[in-house]
């Protein structure tokens, strides 16, 4: 079944609720995609949560429709029809088409927005040329209605309320949607529930413009905010310390957490470094702390020696460290699925969670047998540094290279342990990789590789890289 | 010293007095270790072979030479987490941690948390920090040349911090000198050539470290040659403190106890 038709489709024939072979033989050059019902569904409720950028109150309205309370709000974007420009712009600028309607009512805006030409009107005039289908009726009603020769909501209103009142009795009858359509029953708009993060604000009687204000401040907020998570359940994963200057700008400074946590004093510790950072200009008239990341955390119980868990110890020490150093420069080792050795042992950041491997890729974290201890340096280098090599037979153990304006001898070597370019991931120009474990005379051990081979016509002679020290 | 032609344990054949004895492996060859010999103590350890955590200070032989990490990772607790601090020179100049070679699968150690800090200062902060961790096994950090803030007050911080919270600490000093300072055991530890591969003689076996304690509290300098227990582990035997005299690649005769050359003091 066909479920919705760009406007291409439509000049072409095809109509919702056409069967696909139907409307492939109107027109065979249409293009299906599968509908993601689901997916839509998501979309839709993301785009409401964006929408309170105009009104704090949004409802989902059914499959694809958003609505709207604007009451006192539209002055701000220039007017109704300066708030209606706006919305528009910006669907557009998400590649989305919205049609748009502003009315007294909610069902008025519903058909306008649907069967109107004019995205804005008020009262009848504005909706009784529209067709009964705009009452949002079943489409049996409509059927009967049109069969009775009431096309258009104008014609309905003509007959009296009274022998309306006889013909349809059922629930979803054309009296009641006329009725809410011009505001004489409610129809009130259910918004979903704002859930705002944990904030805690503090104004000041007067602008301050003494940088230590800051961290004054933090002394305060802190315990509030903790008291905001206690009573929620919450622990604090990242926190934003806001600085609102007198003139209109704000200073902000973050800090993370590895695990949630809502102990006030390993919060004022991990922010009290950060509030140097804030420019107080010329001074700040409030302070706001927002924890803007959160996740469940159930009270916990000391353990009956006293001092926290191992564990949340060195997750307060990750914190600290993330904090003052850069959340990048604190990092867990991270292996990923792959052969080159600078791809398989790389790095997250310590503060954040362990990638999830994917499904797919799971069957390739198993370590290959190649990978075992004993065969990877303990130190590579970020970058493999080019080296001369000597070596007895083109194909043949190295026997001398220099590094870094040093020469080695090389007393012992083992390999080639040929790694190949993932071809996948590489451009088709990329050489493998002859490995070699060299010592030389003095006993310090290398990892050198060869890139390429002789003639293997990717380039000319091989070169030869040193990527690893051993231990 | 033992004249005419010997058998070394490792299976080749030794060179003469003069140094010319066979001529097979004359002509630059090197020569290949002893045997492996009778455990040893680490220095300052009681008899369980635990030591008390304080700072102790590395000096690597060279930029070059990696093979401190061997020697130091063998002395270091796997079960709990691993603090490893790289100054940015020290990235550059001798590489980065590279955890697979630590030990896979797993990477070896129970948690590792690599810190790259900017300067010596940054570092030696971040080391403090995770000193007043006690949750930490090991904080391993490794600074490059002699910067100004790597002063006396600096490392006796280092020390007390190690000591007050229990948790070893490691101040690895590459292409630096020994100056004044606070920590309570001083080492010098340089690549040795390696054992005998079992499989194949042209191959690097197992690591082998001289290492020299020029300055320790409560116990007695020396120097010696040691590698890991063999069997255990070929490249950084996990078991702490599993070290094992090596005999010194010599000449002598089979069957004699090269140890009285290894433990030379």
């Amino acid at each position: 079944m066909v479920g919705a038709v760009t406007e291409a489709a439509r000049a072409a024939g095809a109509r919702p609720g056409m069967r696909l072979t139907d409307a492939r033989a109107l027109d065979p050059g249409l293009v299906a995609v599968a509908a993601d019902g689901a997916g839509d569904q998501a979309l839709v409720e993301r785009l409401a949560r964006w929408a309170s950028r105009w009104s704090p109150l949004v409802e989902v309205d059914g499959a694809d429709a958003l609505r709207l309370d604007v009451s006192g709000v539209a002055h701000l974007f220039g007017g109704e029809a300066g708030l209606v420009r706006d919305i528009e712009a910006r669907f557009a600028g998400l590649g989305l088409t919205a049609r748009v309607a502003v009315a007294g009512t909610a069902g008025a805006a519903w058909g306008l927005a649907r069967f109107g030409n004019d995205p804005r009107g008020d009262g009848l005039e504005a909706i009784a040329p529209l067709p009964v289908a705009a009452l949002r009726l079943p489409a049996n009603v409509v059927r009967t209605l049109e069969r009775l020769g009431l096309k258009t909501i104008g014609a309905l209103v003509g007959v009296p309320r009274r022998s309306l009142a006889r013909r349809f009795r059922e629930a979803d009858n054309p009296l009641d949607a006329l009725d809410r359509m011009l505001g004489r029953r409610p129809e009130p708009l259910t918004a979903a529930p704002i859930d705002p993060p944990p904030r805690s604000l503090l104004r000041l009687a007067e602008p301050v413009a003494d940088p230590s204000a800051a961290a004054q401040a933090l002394a305060l907020l802190v315990p509030a905010l903790a008291g905001q998570l206690e009573a929620r359940r919450l622990g604090a994963r990242r926190l934003v310390l806001a600085g609102y200057r007198v003139d209109g700008e704000v200073e902000v400074a973050a800090a993370a957490c590895a695990i949630a946590t809502r102990e006030p004093t390993h919060l004022l510790r991990l922010l009290a470094d950060k509030t140097d950072t804030l420019d107080p200009g010329f001074g700040f008239d409030a302070f706001a702390l927002e924890a803007c990341w959160c996740e469940p955390l159930d009270p916990a119980q000391d353990g009956l020696v006293g001092g926290a868990p191992a564990a949340l110890e060195v997750a307060r020490l990750v914190d600290r460290l993330s904090v003052k150093l850069g959340t990048d420069k604190v990092r867990r080792p991270q292996a990923r699925a792959s052969h080159v050795p600078e791809r398989a042992s790389g790095w997250r950041a310590a503060v954040e969670g362990e990638d999830r491997p994917s499904p797919r890729s799971a069957g390739a974290e198993s370590p290959s047998p190649a990978c075992g201890r004993g065969n990877r340096p303990q130190r590579l280098l970020d970058v493999p540094e080019a080296i001369a090599v000597i070596y007895a037979t083109p194909e043949g153990l190295p026997r001398r290279f220099v590094w870094r304006r040093g020469v080695h001898d090389v007393a012992r070597a083992e390999g080639p342990e040929r790694i190949a370019p993932e071809w996948w991931r590489e451009r088709a120009t990329a050489r493998l990789r002859d490995y070699y474990r060299v010592e030389d005379r003095q006993g310090r051990r290398f990892w050198i590789y060869r890139e390429g081979l002789f003639g293997d016509g990717r380039g000319g002679d091989p070169l030869w890289y040193l990527h690893g020290i051993f231990g | 010293m033992v004249s005419g032609l010997s058998l070394v344990p490792g299976g080749g054949m030794a060179r003469g007095p003069d140094g010319v004895g066979d001529p097979a492996r004359a002509g630059g060859e090197q020569p290949v270790a002893g045997a492996i010999g009778e455990r040893w103590p680490l220095p300052g350890a009681d008899d369980c072979g635990a030591r008390p955590p304080t700072l102790s200070e590395l000096f690597a032989d060279s930029p070059r030479d990696g093979g401190w990490a061997g020697f130091l990772l063998g002395q270091v607790d796997t079960k709990r987490p691993l603090l490893w601090v790289q100054e940015r020179m020290a990235i550059l100049e001798s590489g980065r941690v590279h955890p697979p070679g630590l030990g896979a699968p797993g990477f070896g150690f129970a948690d590792l948390i690599h810190v790259e800090a900017r300067d010596s200062k940054a570092a030696l902060w971040a080391m403090e920090e995770g000193l007043r961790c006690a949750a930490i096994g090991a904080v391993i950090g490794e600074i490059w040349g002699d910067p100004a803030a790597l002063d006396f007050t600096a490392t006796r911080r280092l020390a007390v911090a190690a000591e007050r919270h229990g948790v070893a600490a490691w101040l690895v000093r590459l292409g630096g000198s020994a100056n004044l300072s606070g920590a309570r055991m001083r080492w010098r530890v340089a690549s040795g050539p390696s054992l005998m591969h079992p499989l194949d003689p042209r191959a690097p076996g197992a690591a082998v470290w001289a290492c020299e304690l020029f300055r320790a509290r409560g116990a007695a300098p020396g120097k010696w040659v040691v590698a890991h227990e063999p069997g255990t582990d070929q490249q950084g035997g996990r078991a702490a403190g599993g070290f094992h005299l090596v005999a010194a690649p010599g000449d002598r005769a089979l069957g004699e106890a090269g140890i009285k050359q290894a433990g030379c003091q």
